[in-house]
């Protein structure tokens, strides 16, 4: 069963991972490169991986082995954010269409009110990083381990236990908010604050922000 | 015979996984299954020891997968049930002396002739942890009721998901119901909260384990032990039996049975 579709274009290749074991489908992939090796010699190859949570280090040996049958990973289209985090720590494009570069926004161009926002649905597990330059939305846990950096607000719908980063491209305007605000954590544009040793949290929501220079976290009924 | 393929791993070191290896292919094997437990901690092995084999190793798993013998020449039989065998690691090599892909081949040359292949995963996230969840159909996860083995655990759950090997399932080890209660421990529910994983079984902590490591005995063939229960509990689990979760007590003592007649 082919688990692997790998299609010319113009711009290089596009192989496409489907559903299965990941190691079966990579030992796919290489199988089916390694047998026209010689006509991909010298190529790009941008990789589409549909929803899988991949790291850093799984897309770095995924480009290792590409690069030791001649080609080069340039990009990587993916669904999960977490793939997406890792793609672009790696300098990898997260978009497809050849020659158009993302913009990078910078703080002075784009304010709270344009920034665009993604939702991730799901609980983010010890070790799973996303970073948005907008504002970031997620709808279950961060677990202790899990980071959230958004250059605008944080909204988990869900209980943070993770680290939270909001604002992280300099705005002190930023928010953190939760159904249950416990982070080991939270960061607003440059401050950085531990929580109180309060034992277990209150089971009200919660905002965290900016007030007098300091970030305070008030009740989300109880807010000025 | 076609074998399933349980990997079991934690992340954390030192929480139980090769002792619930060595257990639950001890109590499978009481309940008819044929079983090998086979141990993927190359240059640190330990099953052998657990199963109380260690003076029986000839040949090892890196012999075998390097050709120097036939696979069944490096099998050893269980000194006490004849459906139990164990593939021991090699002590002299590491981790980089296999890859996930000659795991997967050895472990799909046993599946013929057994009912169940066990492997006892090292601790970590690196190449050792993926030589053994490589040939895994199914993925259980040791955690103890500590704060840093849960952190590990939620790790590994992320990792093996990504894997697309499915939801894995979780035994919560050394329980000690006096500290849950008194609030110094984390409970079943804390710990299912976080990781949000089917629950497998819960081993209560219990001293014998320790004599029985050392001594080459694994407590699930004990049948005083509450912890050797909870392994068989568990192994009934994996065959499908629909067992319920052992009431844990605090205070097993004499005083705690005659405090709670007095209580009425």
């Amino acid at each position: 069963m082919e688990s692997v579709t790998i299609k010319g274009t113009s711009d290089g290749l596009v192989i496409t991972l489907s559903e299965g074991p990941l190691h079966v489908v990579l030992s796919q992939m290489k199988t089916q490169l390694s047998s026209r090796a010689s006509f991909f010699l010298g190529g790009r190859v941008a990789l589409r991986v549909g929803d899988r949570a991949l790291s850093e280090d799984q897309l770095q040996e995924i480009g290792n082995d590409l690069q030791s049958m001649g080609m080069s990973l340039w990009a990587v289209e993916a669904e999960h954010p977490a793939t997406l985090t890792a793609a672009r720590q790696l300098g990898l494009e997260t978009h497809l269409r050849p020659g158009e570069s993302v913009p990078v926004p910078t703080p002075e161009q784009i304010s709270r009110e344009e920034m665009v926002g993604i939702v991730v649905r799901g609980t983010l597990r010890s070790g799973q990083t996303i970073h948005h330059a907008g504002h970031v939305t997620v709808i279950g846990d961060v677990n202790p381990g899990a980071e959230v950096v958004a250059g605008g607000d944080i909204i988990v719908w869900g209980k943070l236990r993770g680290i939270a980063h909001a604002g992280a491209m300099g705005d002190d305007g930023a928010l953190v908010c939760a159904l249950q605000l416990a982070p080991s954590q939270i960061r607003i544009g440059s401050h950085i604050a531990r929580p109180p040793d309060r034992g277990r949290p209150p089971k009200v929501a919660e905002i965290a922000t900016i007030q007098d220079d300091s970030i305070v976290v008030e009740r989300w009924d109880k807010r000025k | 015979m076609t074998a399933r393929v349980i990997t079991v791993t934690s992340g954390k070191g030192g929480v139980g996984k090769t002792t619930t290896t060595a257990n639950l292919g001890v109590a499978l094997a009481m309940l008819g299954q044929r079983v090998v437990t086979l141990d993927a901690d190359i240059g640190l092995r330990n099953l052998d020891v657990v199963m109380g084999l260690e003076n029986r190793i000839v040949y090892d798993l890196v012999d075998a997968v390097e050709g120097h013998c036939r696979l069944r020449q490096a099998l050893i039989r269980d000194k006490r049930l004849s459906e139990l065998f164990l593939l021991p690691a090699a002590q002299t090599r590491d981790k980089t002396a296999v890859s996930p892909a000659q795991m997967i081949e050895l472990c799909d040359q046993l599946r013929p002739d057994f009912d169940y292949i066990l492997v006892d995963s090292p601790a970590g996230i690196e190449q050792g942890y993926r030589n053994a969840v490589a040939p895994a159909d199914e993925v259980i996860i040791v955690t103890t009721p500590a704060v840093s083995a849960v952190r590990d655990a939620d790790r590994i759950v992320g990792l093996v998901e990504a894997e697309g090997k499915g939801p894995p399932t979780l035994i919560i080890n050394r329980l000690a119901p006096d500290m849950v209660q008194r609030g110094q421990m984390l409970s079943t529910e804390d710990i299912v909260e976080i990781l949000a994983i089917d629950l497998l079984g819960i081993v209560p902590e219990d001293k014998q384990i320790i004599i029985s490591t050392n001594s080459g005995a694994p407590v699930a063939l004990d049948g005083k032990s509450p912890s050797g229960q909870a392994f068989r509990n568990i192994a009934g689990r994996i065959l499908g039996q629909d067992i319920p979760f052992m009431p844990l007590k605090g205070s097993a003592g004499m005083l705690g049975r005659l405090t709670r007649f007095i209580r009425g």
